[in-house]
């Protein structure tokens, strides 16, 4: 599904913060990507997300070599990804439903179409009650809720979560994770960017730890 | 395939509520028959906003400015241009008094000559009277011509077609009416087309810098409004928008605003036109009325000036949408 060889990245003239990375996500896996603060986790997930192009290397995505593809088809290609901010990245103007269905919607798919299965999954995620609020009246759960309800919607084959559990509770940090862990078991591969080595404990699954730049792997 | 969450056609259960093991099968209750359901009904763009209101604000006001400095163009040169036709389609008989001189019979002759003469339309001699009005504004009233040597005039109107032989005229004056002599005004229409093609240059000029001023002002507004958007931009990026897609809602969207503004302060200065016009009419016999008439004419502006105006409001919404598009493709170059 992604394959990385050699991939190296640097910003502008300054020095490599990935270096040399050689890995593989697997359709159906699920994986934790750890390491100390500045070890390139966000970097590493832009380069996943193709919103960044590595100074090096080769990226395939779902069978593409990503330093070849237009505009158009990045775009198209990241319909296949989920991604969950660490910040949330919802859209005050609307409201939680209509934030959920945003992906759908520029996929120019029809709301009758997609309206019950927004609503199921914002009831799926508890958020049943709260689909006509906007998110400045969310405490920060409910905007994690929705932010990977906006994620998952249309059924990505790759998820990527930055610190997904960075702002909530214990409790609320295992239900999530067990959101994850369905979604994975549903067919969704699942990258999570973490520090929390509570959470990581939590379930057997593949590490990636990022430390000065290079990536070590523990299956 | 059904998607992890979507367990039954009857509903699906909460990820919250219950253990991983009962997240399948659901047992969800139908949806509530009371609740409306939602609807995905606001723009993707937000509408409404403070910057947008403002850049609402700035559109109108700029154009208003713009359309008034094309109306003032547009009022000048057409005052100017019936000036000059006025002049130009009028010459004149003049017969200077001198001793032993009939003026009123050398009048005479000279109109008996006009009046049939090839090319001209109209003939009118002043009277003493009328003469003795002419000078009134600045001689006073109650004045006798006969202590004075003044001049007696004849007023020629020329048709356009024929055009008269004014070379023949003077002949033909200087052997019946000696003593008329002819004036085409040709001095004074050099001087009023000089002044004219200054004064039209001019507001040409400051046109071209009103547009270019309401041009800079909208597009720096528009940037500014745009900041505010940056976040929408990149949600519809990550969400796998295309980026034609996203320029296009933000051009639509900018389009709307700038047609709106441009409205409004187009709109306010044809109100403001028609307003002049209306008391110009009001005023129209009073000494200061008249002036203000002979200077600007009626304060229409014309088939031309609303034209003018249409075209301002669309090149300022124009610009405006273009604005936002290009700030949207450059945030988007930026993002990847």
């Amino acid at each position: 599904m992604v394959r990385f060889e050699n991939v190296g990245l640097r910003y502008g003239i300054g020095p490599e913060v990935l270096r040399d990375l050689t890995f593989r996500i697997e359709p159906h896996s699920f994986q934790f990507l750890t390491g100390p603060s500045g070890a390139g986790k966000t970097s590493l997930l832009r380069l996943l997300f193709l919103s960044l192009k590595p100074t090096r290397g080769l990226i395939t995505q779902f069978g593409h070599d990503v330093a070849t593809l237009s505009r158009d088809a990045v775009a198209t290609l990241r319909r296949r990804i989920g991604i969950v901010f660490q910040d949330f990245r919802l859209l005050d103007h609307m409201s939680l439903y209509e934030n959920v269905a945003l992906p759908l919607r520029v996929m120019g798919r029809p709301e009758e179409s997609y309206r019950d299965e927004v609503i199921e999954l914002l009831k799926w995620v508890d958020l049943g009650e709260r689909m006509w609020a906007l998110p400045p009246v969310l405490s920060g759960g409910e905007k994690q809720r929705a932010a990977i309800a906006r994620a998952v919607i249309a059924r990505p084959q790759l998820l990527l979560a930055d610190e997904p559990t960075g702002n909530v509770d214990p409790t609320l940090a295992q239900r999530l994770l067990r959101l994850f862990i369905e979604l994975n078991k549903s067919g969704t591969s699942v990258v999570i960017a973490t520090h929390d080595i509570a959470l990581m404990d939590q379930y057997d699954a593949r590490r990636l730890v990022l430390h000065d730049g290079r990536l070590h792997i523990y299956d | 395939m059904r998607a992890v969450w979507c367990c039954t056609t009857a509903g699906c259960t909460s990820m919250t509520n219950h253990d991983a093991d009962d997240m399948m099968p659901p047992v969800q209750p139908p949806r509530s028959p009371g609740l409306p359901l939602p609807r995905f009904d606001t723009p993707l763009v937000p509408r409404n906003s403070i910057s947008g209101r403002a850049l609402v604000a700035v559109v109108a006001i700029m154009t208003f400015l713009a359309s008034l400095t094309t109306g003032a163009v547009i009022l000048v040169s057409g005052a100017a241009s019936e000036w000059q036709a006025d002049v130009s389609r009028e010459i004149t008989i003049q017969v200077i008094p001198a001793p032993n001189r009939n003026v009123d019979d050398i009048v005479t002759k000279a109109t008996a000559v006009a009046r049939p003469f090839r090319g001209i339309s109209e003939v009118r001699a002043y009277t003493k009277e009328e003469s003795a009005k002419l000078l009134e504004p600045w001689l006073g009233s109650g004045l006798s011509l006969d202590t004075l040597p003044v001049p007696r005039l004849i007023v020629l109107k020329m048709s356009s077609n024929p055009a008269p032989d004014l070379p023949q005229l003077r002949k033909l004056l200087a052997e019946q009416a000696p003593g008329a002599t002819l004036d085409d005004h040709r001095g004074w229409i050099e001087r009023m087309r000089a002044m004219t093609a200054t004064a039209i240059a001019a507001g040409i000029g400051i046109l071209i810098l009103m547009i270019a001023a309401t041009v800079l002002s909208v597009t720096f507004a528009t940037r500014g409004a745009m900041a505010t958007n940056k976040i929408v931009i990149e949600v519809l990026h990550f969400v796998g928008a295309k980026n034609g897609f996203i320029a296009g809602h933000f051009q639509r969207h900018f389009l709307l605003l700038g047609l709106q503004g441009g409205a409004i302060g187009g709109g306010g200065a044809v109100l403001l036109f028609a307003l002049a016009g209306l008391l110009s009419r009001w005023f129209s016999g009073t000494a200061s009325g008249d002036q203000t008439a002979a200077m600007f004419g009626s304060f229409s502006i014309g088939m031309t000036g609303y034209i003018a105006v249409v075209c301002q409001v669309v090149l300022i919404a124009v610009v405006t949408a273009w604005t936002s598009r290009q700030t949207v493709n450059r945030t988007l170059e930026a993002m990847d």
